[in-house]
């Protein structure tokens, strides 16, 4: 364990981190993880963070060594989408029992990769630890090389247990394991002056392919997609490329800035999520990979492309200005792409209310206040309670966040769009803003709304009614309270046919009835379930012959 | 008579089984303001939140203790400490119902005695509601954390009925097995009332995981049953137990409170339901309203329309052991020929499974009991897309997780109306599969002489079925 909080140190310590950077070194020792409030936390653990990070790779058996929680409770559900391989997909775990526990799951773990091969044989096989088998110490990285020297495939050991910190955390750890046992172990078939890099893209609901196509266009190869539809060999081939991007997230800094020092090669932090941030990205590919030699006519050819693209996409987003005009937004998201997505709405036409924060650097928020002027609402941290009372109050017409925050938005009535992992839809690159923009006028427009926020009618029917009703008892009350007699004189004994007291204490006395038979024909009485009522009636009568006269007439 | 077999393997692939502090959690699910704790690391609560919520696509009340390593090295009373005092005074929630996982089950912290000491330090909690439930990761599913947890309810929330109270014959307690939905309890409560009959559901979700729309944002559980109605379930006249699971609970209620109990091991089907009905008007006192004998004939007519496609069908079925026994019962009524059946947890309901043998295993098992046996009707939860999508045979989603399909919370199988409903789509799945995948070419019964699936459906059989 004492490698790993030494590893945990190191990358506490990034260089490239710009946020980093700021801090005292006393700060820094300190790491960039939050203190866990207990029942107040949320997110992942740090073995969800690797897992994240590493299960794109599709053609890889990813082997979770653990109770069946770790594996049972999370497997296939990331939105990652592979071009061809499934074995990604397949959830593998050694799911320990009490007997493992008690005995160690070293064995156990070795079967299980013995299996995996001897069943699916993948051409590598990731095995994460987590903290049952962190806490009685079965050491992974001893069963990974044995079973790498006995079974003669690349079994790499991710230890990254879920309690040594959050997602983020787990990201990185994620990264050094392919950095200490992936990245350099096999050369490529050939290279080309074009192979880059794409480090923390995860080919999200397929996303990497909106922007695939342009690159496959200019001629510039992804010798590896680190993790998005990456395959093992590409991976392990990795340090032959030209250049890198880190997209979008400073999750995997780590790789990116250890690779420049290891191999040279240079990278930069970029994102194609918005159309300004898609062209910036290309032309930064196109000249770094120009500065290590790529011929130089590919800068004219990138800005011919980015020229296309974009009068493509705000062409295509003219449409929707007149239909947003006055609309407004609340975006809700990690914080780190908030300032492109910004722009990108902005430009089509809406208002943004506010925006969250919680993790965008100093240039980030800088970017964001050119951008909504200086009196940007920007939310550092809020909770869903102000974030509903915002939304009830009417003071955004849409919300944009991830799906943890979606059913504050859709409880309130109120239209809201995925944008963060989960989504089902991709959002990158030009293709990508526009779907963004389309989605969003779908959901702004959609008839629900309007029909979910009207009063309901009933409620309003139901009230009167019964104000109505109230009136007419008590009145009712207050004439039967004059007279005690009537009072109970009116007291119903048959609910049915709504017979009162006094009708039959009249039919009694002036026919001289006994039974309840006699009752029931000398009156409407049904003497079904007020049968008992009736012969209680009876018994508190006395027992009167009927007036002679009326005898006579009979 | 079926055999329960135990899998040899080292590498469970492509689990069925859900960790036990879930269902535990779940369970505290159907009470009203309730925040239901995992005592774990963050991740245990993070996988089982995104489970809950991508299932009934709801806000989800829950909360760990976050335990780091250090916590997990030097044991987890101050997280616990920590954690309910965050919860009880951001949340104010009326219960907090706290499980174990597996890491601190495996350092061994002593919950309950770390509840007794917070009480201690904390005298606002001294009487707060605060159940604890040992539930490790490492043993056991699912299904046994529901059922420990509602157990734990009962013997800790329940009043023993004073010697002068009066039970209230038209009171009746319902405890539900974790594979009912908020919409079969729903359905139950109709069915209870229409006798007369005021139930109390324990736990009951349909009052917080329905999808109503709550007037006010509440971090905790939306509704469900309140903890004074759960210490007045004693004045019941009865308990009613559904699933072999809650006869633990049931016992646990009549040893408590001296309320007797009938456990029905099935809902779905026409004569688990008769008996049910039978009973109803046996304790209500109450002739069968005639509602239910026209969602009887319509039960019946459903079975006589739907027997042409189950009929034959040769089952697939991964479930946990009362959901597996229920469906799987009610489709062999059916004509269907229960033919592989895996699940998660050992259950006595197992052995009278109409099957040759059932196994406790996982997905993996299941794909390929269902491809060697030539099995053409899949169910299991949403986890068996991928195996579905690889024999190409109609598969219905069944069980905890659905979450790539919406309306999980509000799928029915309890009742005449809820059989009926279930019977009529997987009969539709079956037609349409057909429909798709089935219909007779030219070359349909040429090769009628070589042996067409091994253990698989006869030529004949299959041809035939392509065009019925």
């Amino acid at each position: 364990m004492s490698s790993l909080s030494a590893r945990i140190q190191e990358i506490f310590n990034e260089p490239g981190c710009a946020k980093n950077a700021n801090k005292s070194v006393a700060e820094r020792k300190k790491g960039c993880n939050k203190q866990l409030q207990p029942g107040g936390a949320a997110g992942g653990c740090a073995f969800d963070g690797a897992k994240i990070a590493l299960q794109p790779f599709t053609d890889v058996a990813h082997l979770v060594h653990g109770p069946i929680a770790c594996e049972g409770n999370s497997w296939d559900n990331r939105g990652a989408s592979s071009s061809d391989a499934s074995i990604w997909r397949t959830g593998f775990t050694t799911d320990m029992s009490e007997t493992d526990i008690v005995f160690g799951g070293e064995k156990r773990l070795y079967k299980a990769i013995k299996e995996i091969i001897n069943k699916y044989d993948p051409p590598a096989i990731f095995v994460y630890q987590t903290c049952v088998p962190a806490m009685i110490g079965d050491d992974i990285n001893a069963v990974c090389k044995a079973a790498s020297q006995k079974l003669g495939k690349p079994i790499i050991p991710v230890n990254s247990p879920g309690f040594v910190g959050p997602k983020n955390l787990g990201n990185k750890l994620a990264g050094e394991a392919l950095l200490e046992h992936v990245i350099g172990t096999q050369e490529p078939d050939y290279t080309t002056p074009y192979d880059i890099n794409l480090i923390g893209e995860y080919n999200l609901s397929g996303e990497l392919w909106q922007v695939k196509p342009l690159l496959d266009e200019l001629g510039i190869r992804i010798l590896s997609c680190i993790s998005g539809d990456g395959k093992y060999r590409e991976v392990a081939s990795s340090h032959r490329a030209r250049a890198a991007m880190l997209v979008c997230s400073k999750a995997m800094i780590n790789v990116a800035r250890k690779m420049e020092e290891r191999y040279g090669i240079p990278f930069f932090e970029g994102s194609f999520y918005g159309i300004q941030d898609s062209s910036g990205s290309l032309r930064e590919i196109a000249r770094l990979l120009v500065e290590r030699g790529a011929p130089s006519e590919l800068i004219g050819r990138t800005e011919t492309v980015i020229a296309r693209e974009e009068a493509r996409a705000w062409a295509a987003i003219e449409p929707y200005k007149p239909r947003f005009a006055g609309k407004r937004a609340l975006l809700i998201t990690g914080g780190v792409k908030s300032w492109s997505v910004v722009a990108a709405l902005q430009e089509a036409g809406l208002e943004l209310v506010g925006t969250s924060v919680k993790k965008s650097t100093k240039q980030d928020k800088e970017r964001i206040k050119e951008l909504m002027g200086q009196d940007a609402h920007m939310i550092e941290d809020m909770t869903p309670r102000e974030i509903y009372k915002m939304l009830t109050d009417a003071k955004a017409d849409i919300m944009l966040s991830g799906g943890k925050s979606q059913f504050v938005a859709l409880k309130a009535a109120m239209p809201w769009l995925d944008i963060n992992q989960e989504r089902c839809h991709a959002y990158m690159g030009y293709i990508g803003m526009v779907k963004l923009v389309e989605e969003i006028d779908k959901a702004l427009f959609n008839p629900i709304w309007e029909q979910l926020r009207r009063p309901v009618p009933w409620d309003k029917v139901a009230k009167n009614r019964q104000t109505e009703t109230i009136t007419k008892m008590r009145g009712r009350a207050a004439e039967i309270a004059a007279d005690p007699q009537t009072m109970r004189r009116a007291k119903k004994v048959c609910f049915c046919k709504e017979v009162d007291l006094g009708t039959i204490e009249d039919a009694i006395r002036s026919h001289g009835l006994t039974s309840v038979e006699a009752v029931r024909q000398h009156t409407d009485a049904f003497g079904g379930c007020c049968k008992r009522r009736i012969e209680d009636v009876l018994a508190t009568m006395p027992v009167s012959s009927p007036p002679a006269m009326l005898r006579a007439a009979e | 008579m079926a055999i329960v077999t135990t899998p040899t393997k080292a590498c469970a692939v492509n689990p069925l089984k859900i960790s036990q502090p879930i269902g535990g959690a779940f369970a505290f699910m159907g009470l009203r303001g309730a925040m239901p704790l995992l005592h774990g690391s963050q991740g245990c609560t993070s996988f089982g939140l995104t489970l809950f919520v991508r299932h009934f696509k709801e806000a989800v009340p829950l909360q760990t203790t976050a335990m780091s390593e250090v916590a997990t090295v030097l044991g987890g009373y101050e997280n616990v400490e920590q954690a309910i005092l965050n919860i009880y005074n951001r949340a104010k929630p009326e219960i907090i119902g706290i499980c174990s996982t597996g890491v601190t089950e495996t350092n061994g912290d002593d919950v309950d005695a770390y509840i007794k000491l917070i009480r201690e330090q904390h005298p606002q909690l001294a009487n707060f509601p605060l159940i604890f439930v040992s539930t490790p990761d490492f043993k056991d599913a699912f299904q046994d954390g529901w059922e420990k947890t509602v157990a734990r309810l009962v013997e800790v929330l329940t009043e023993a009925l004073p010697a002068e109270a009066e039970r209230d014959p038209a009171r009746v307690n319902v405890l539900p097995g974790c594979h009912l939905t908020p919409g079969d309890l729903d359905e139950l409560r109709t069915i209870l009332e229409d006798f007369g009959l005021k139930p109390s559901f324990l736990p009951d979700l349909a009052g917080s995981l329905d999808g109503h729309i709550p007037d006010e944002f509440t971090p905790t559980s939306i509704g469900g049953i309140g903890v004074d109605e759960v210490a007045s379930m004693g004045r019941s006249s009865w308990t009613i137990a559904i699933g072999a699971q809650m006869r633990r609970a049931a016992e646990a209620m009549q040893a408590k409170t001296g309320v007797p109990f009938r456990l029905f091991e099935r809902l779905c089907g026409l004569t688990p339901n008769d008996e049910f009905i039978a009973f109803l008007s046996e304790i209500s006192g109450r002739p069968v309203p005639a509602k239910y004998r026209r969602q009887r004939g319509q039960l019946a007519d459903a079975m006589l329309d739907a027997h042409f496609h189950i009929g034959g069908r040769k089952l697939a079925i991964g479930a946990e052991p009362d959901l597996l026994f229920d469906l799987s019962s009610m489709l062999h009524e059916m004509g269907a020929q229960v033919t592989a059946a895996v699940t998660t947890t050992q259950s006595p309901v197992l052995e009278r499974i109409e099957t040759k043998e059932v196994l406790i295993g996982d997905l993996e098992d299941l794909e390929e009991l269902a491809r060697t046996r030539g099995c053409d009707l899949l169910i299991t939860h949403s986890h068996g897309r991928q195996a579905a999508a690889r024999l190409k045979i109609p598969f219905y989603r069944a069980g905890f997780p659905m979450f790539d399909r919406i309306g999980a919370g509000h799928q029915l199988s309890v009742g005449y109306r809820g059989t009926r409903d279930l019977i009529f789509k997987i009969a539709n799945l079956v037609i349409a599969d057909r429909e798709e995948n089935h219909r007779p070419t030219p070359d349909s019964w040429r090769s009628w002489s070589q042996p067409f699936r091994p253990g698989g459906l006869s030529v004949i059989e299959a041809a035939e079925r392509s065009i019925a």
